[in-house]
């Protein structure tokens, strides 16, 4: 038996956070405590670099698989990763660290319990992308709701407590319908193991009804319109550090079902159902995009554009094109990164004058150079600037839907200018113009460790818009089979 | 001969109410070594039950009137390591009352008696007498302060509507011996047909009595008052053990005297599930005092245990034992929490008296957190796994309507743990309360926290003990 690769890196945050639980919480603890779960997940980060080395690129098999009896009998606890979830996972190990570097000022009180929380986060989340059992899905899927209910509400802003409870009923509500699914799917099938399921198949005349339920759970979590204004609020109202693993990881697990299991496992009611996803999506970019050209607050317009994003990477999916589907997960990393990179610097200026209102500033580029070439360079990638990672995704995504339908790729790619739009407004109106409010004078440029942050962050959006291949690589073998395994379901049907 | 060693503990448990009874008479201020005395002899019959009659798969009694199989010893284990603890974690509360008597040991212990004759009872009349011992005792405890309005108040109400639900209980029991010609439950399952119409009457009777005994809605309306009025640690005694009981027999009665009109009352138990789920989860929304949200919780969690029992079968009635087995775990922990919450000899049961507690008391607030996240059932903690079970029985009946509904109200039932949570965290803090907990109150909250927490890490245990038993 090999080493349990895949296992180590979902308890290893864990572990640390035990760690921490043991550190007493005191002031002068505060900088051991932070190097504790930096360590952690510094390690992580480096144990999922050599999981992407160690993954063999060729085959769209699963790998590093782990198979144990959990419930006999009935459950076994089983995962692995293929090329579409190897790189969720590098996204997610390579955010967490840069949260835990950016909670320097935005947490004051109980620092140790909130690193807590992020670390038990991080392990669920690496849990949702390599489990291949979908109870033991289900189970890391839900659990996540319980630390980010209490980032929101502890450390969150003024409307926290609205905020935690309507992100955590929203998404319960999506989901006990996927529960009724799963143990549906072991009824028909006697498996809830995926490889399993991906051979046998699912009997079509279920089809439509387990992919609702599925996709009622996935679209609230996605957000897609009109399940989407949890999304705003959870957003605004996290600390920093809770909004970019919102934004960066946890709206990419709907994406990464949507393919995994909608896609894989009801091929037939995916494609029934394309209209459906066709139209939200449609909507969602559009809608969402002028609602987020109207907002005066620089979080909420990042979240609205989440959702716009999110639209694409649905409608990539949904396309069923080689293109579509890379295009859509290289438009979920790069979302990731960029998403998480405008959440900190919103939180860098959020930090220094407390407001996110727009009307507060103005003018920032001849205070805080650094700082609005960063910025710029992100808002460039979220707007799908050729040279970032932000195009190559949308890019691919309109190859995949031009090939399948024109109507919508032609209005999907209004959404390309609207994003553009909003985007480059709210660059306009926060860093040039005049310098009007007379506080914004004082205040300083990046520190070391911001500055740190957003190279890092910075650093893999141009090289993926330069040289897209090491993603499109490890993705390729996996999405082409997907694609294969679905045309046989609807021809054999 | 019959073999008495499988009914050796309740031998052995009336032969020590009966020996404190007359330690009491005897012996002055011998409330400590009552309360001893009787914790021994609990795990003594725990022990007696576990060697005595684990192993059987099923034996029966007394002209077949008392049955021994693996469900009631699975049950009558629950209900004395409930009550031992129970028992265990109450002196300190009783004590601030000034109620620490030996009365109080000796109630409970009869009242357990009565469970496990109820547990253990093939027969009408024998189901009946245990079912009286346990209620009679339970009137008493419920009105144990009795210096406090409230604890006599609960105890008459109790005592007036569990009497009319026993008159009910008694009627239905009269009609189906009336159509089958005997009590013995084997005879009554091989005579009765569905044909009766009439006997559909005393089914309903039956259920309508045993569904007081669980406080399944429509018949609830006693449970938030006495769970209010009642001193904590009886309510706790209420919250667990008896509902134990009362599902044992509900299980006894659905599935053995009446498994062939599985048509007449399947409906009944749906209806009463979704109900009791429903309701639950809407009328805890409004609740001030944690006791009275704690019953309306409870009434919910039956209602799931309740679904399982719809599903006429093995799987399902597994889940519902299961599912109680995980409730009374977390239960013993809510109350665990809710009993140290004591400043000056004074308790606190309002939920605004949880406010801020996570910065005074954070290890408290934790598992109380712990608590909460898995009664709501969210994995991966123990709760989860409790509903997961039953969902998985009821749709293998494919019930899909039973479950959707019951899954949507655990949407609504979270609302009010959250709110919960959200007053222990997100509000702002008061003063400290006392950290002086007796080592015992300590010990169930934390052994129970860590069963709640870990639980997802062995789960197959507790299957593969509830596997063992076969009704049907």
């Amino acid at each position: 038996m090999n080493f349990p690769i895949l296992s180590s890196l979902i308890l290893l945050p864990t572990i640390g956070a035990l760690f921490l639980f043991f550190i007493k919480e005191k002031e002068g603890n505060n900088t051991t405590i932070k190097y504790v779960a930096l360590f952690t997940t510094v390690v992580n980060f480096l144990i999922s670099i050599y999981l992407w080395i160690a993954f063999d690129q060729s085959t769209s098999s699963f790998q590093f698989i782990e198979d144990r009896i959990w419930i006999k009998g009935f459950i076994n606890y089983k995962v692995g990763v293929d090329g579409i979830s190897i790189l969720f996972i590098i996204l997610t190990t390579f955010i967490t660290p840069l949260c835990i570097i950016s909670v320097n000022n935005s947490v004051k009180n109980k620092l140790r319990d909130f690193l807590i929380a992020i670390l038990i986060m991080e392990s669920f989340m690496i849990g949702v992308f390599s489990a291949l059992d979908l109870v033991v899905f289900y189970l890391f899927f839900e659990a996540g709701l319980i630390p980010m209910f209490l980032i929101i509400g502890i450390w969150g802003g003024a409307r926290r407590v609205y905020s935690a409870f309507k992100f955590f009923l929203y998404t319960l509500l999506g989901s006990v319908l996927m529960l009724v699914a799963i143990i549906s799917i072991y009824w028909i099938t006697g498996t809830t193991d995926v490889v399993q399921l991906y051979e046998i198949g699912i009997d079509v005349k279920y089809q439509n009804l387990l992919w609702l339920a599925f996709f009622s759970s996935f679209a609230v979590k996605t957000p897609m319109w009109p399940v989407h204004t949890w999304l705003p609020d959870a957003h605004v109202e996290a600390p920093t550090a809770g909004s970019v693993l919102l934004a960066a990881i946890l709206l990419k697990m709907a994406g990464y079902g949507f393919i995994r299991f909608s896609l894989g496992l009801f091929p037939v009611a995916s494609d029934v159902f394309t209209p459906l996803i066709y139209t939200l999506s449609v909507i969602a970019i559009i809608f969402t995009s002028l609602i987020a050209l109207m907002q005066e607050d620089m979080k909420k317009l990042i979240a609205y554009s989440s959702v716009a994003h999110m639209g694409f990477v649905t409608l990539g999916i949904f396309t069923l094109q080689q293109q579509g589907i890379e295009g859509s997960i290289i438009q979920m990393i790069s979302h990731g990164l960029v998403s998480a990179a405008l959440f900190l610097t919103v939180g860098v200026v959020y930090d220094r004058m407390h407001s996110r209102l727009i009307s507060t500033y103005g003018g920032l580029v001849s205070v805080i150079p650094k700082y609005s070439i960063l910025f710029m360079l992100f808002a460039l990638a979220s707007l799908g600037l050729p040279g970032t990672s932000g195009f190559i995704g949308e890019f691919l995504i309109l190859m995949g839907a031009f090939k399948d339908n024109f109507l919508v790729a032609v209005i999907a790619s209004i959404g390309v200018i609207l994003g553009a739009a909003y985007m480059l407004w709210l660059y306009k109106r926060v860093v040039f113009g005049k310098l009007l409010n007379e506080d914004l004078k004082k205040i300083l440029d990046l520190n070391r460790s911001e500055y740190f942050i957003l190279s890092c962050l910075a650093a893999p959006i141009l090289f993926f818009g330069f040289y897209p291949d090491p993603l499109i690589n490890t993705i390729e073998v996996s999405v082409t089979d997907l694609i294969n395994m679905h045309n046989t379901n609807i021809v054999s049907k | 001969m019959e073999n008495l060693n499988l009914i050796l503990p309740e031998i052995f448990i009336s032969l020590s109410i009966m020996f404190l009874l007359i330690l009491g008479v005897f012996k002055n201020d011998s409330s400590k070594i009552t309360f001893n005395l009787s914790l021994f002899a609990i795990l003594i019959t725990t022990i007696i039950t576990f060697n005595e009659t684990f192993s059987v798969t099923r034996e029966t009694l007394f002209n077949e009137s008392v049955v021994i199989d693996s469900m009631s010893s699975l049950m009558k284990i629950i209900t004395l390591i409930g009550g031992f603890l129970v028992l265990v974690i109450s002196s300190t509360y009783l004590k601030t009352f000034k109620i620490y008597n030996i009365e109080y040991p000796v109630l409970i212990l009869s009242s357990i008696l009565g469970m496990m004759v109820m547990i253990s009872s093939n027969d009408l009349i024998v189901f009946y007498m245990g079912l009286e011992l346990q209620s009679l005792a339970l009137y008493v405890l419920a009105t144990y302060n009795r210096d406090q309005l409230k604890s006599s108040e609960a105890g008459l109400k109790y005592f007036v509507l569990s009497a009319l639900s026993s008159g009910l209980l008694l009627y239905g029991c009269s009609l189906v011996y009336g159509f089958s010609g005997s009590t013995n439950f084997d005879i009554i399952s091989n005579q009765l047909n569905s044909e009766e119409y009439v006997l559909t009457f005393g089914i309903v009777f039956i259920l309508v009595g045993l569904a007081f005994k669980i406080s399944a809605v429509p018949f609830h309306m006693w449970a938030p008052d006495v769970y209010e009025g009642s001193p904590t640690t009886v309510t706790l005694f209420f919250t667990i053990v008896p509902k134990v009981a009362a599902l044992t027999v509900f299980i006894r009665f659905l599935y053995v005297p009446f498994l062939n009109l599985i048509d007449q009352w399947q409906m009944i138990i749906v209806f009463l599930s979704i109900a009791s789920m429903i309701f639950g989860a809407v009328a805890a929304i409004g609740q001030t005092n944690i006791k009275r949200l704690i019953a309306y919780s409870s009434i919910g969690h039956i209602g799931y245990t309740l679904a399982g029992l719809a599903t006429a079968s093995n799987e399902g009635i597994q889940s519902s034992i299961i599912y109680i087995s995980i409730y009374v775990v977390m239960n013993l922990a809510l109350f665990s929490c809710l009993l140290m919450l004591r400043r000056k000899d004074q308790y606190y049961e309002n939920i605004d008296d949880l406010s801020g507690l996570s910065k005074n008391h954070p290890l408290l607030s934790l598992c109380l957190l712990l608590i909460l996240f898995s009664l709501a059932g969210i994995p991966p903690l123990a709760g989860f796994f409790a509903k997961f079970y039953v969902f998985k029985a009821v749709l293998e009946q494919s019930m899909y309507f039973l479950a959707i509904v019951g899954l949507l109200s655990t949407v609504v039932a979270a609302f009010y743990y959250l709110r919960i949570i959200k007053i222990m965290y997100f509000d702002k803090e008061k003063d400290k309360y006392d950290t002086d907990h007796s080592l015992w109150l300590k010990f169930s909250l934390t052994v129970s926290t860590i069963l709640i927490l870990l639980y997802f890490i062995f789960p197959s245990q507790l299957v593969e003990v509830v596997s063992r038993i076969n009704i049907i």
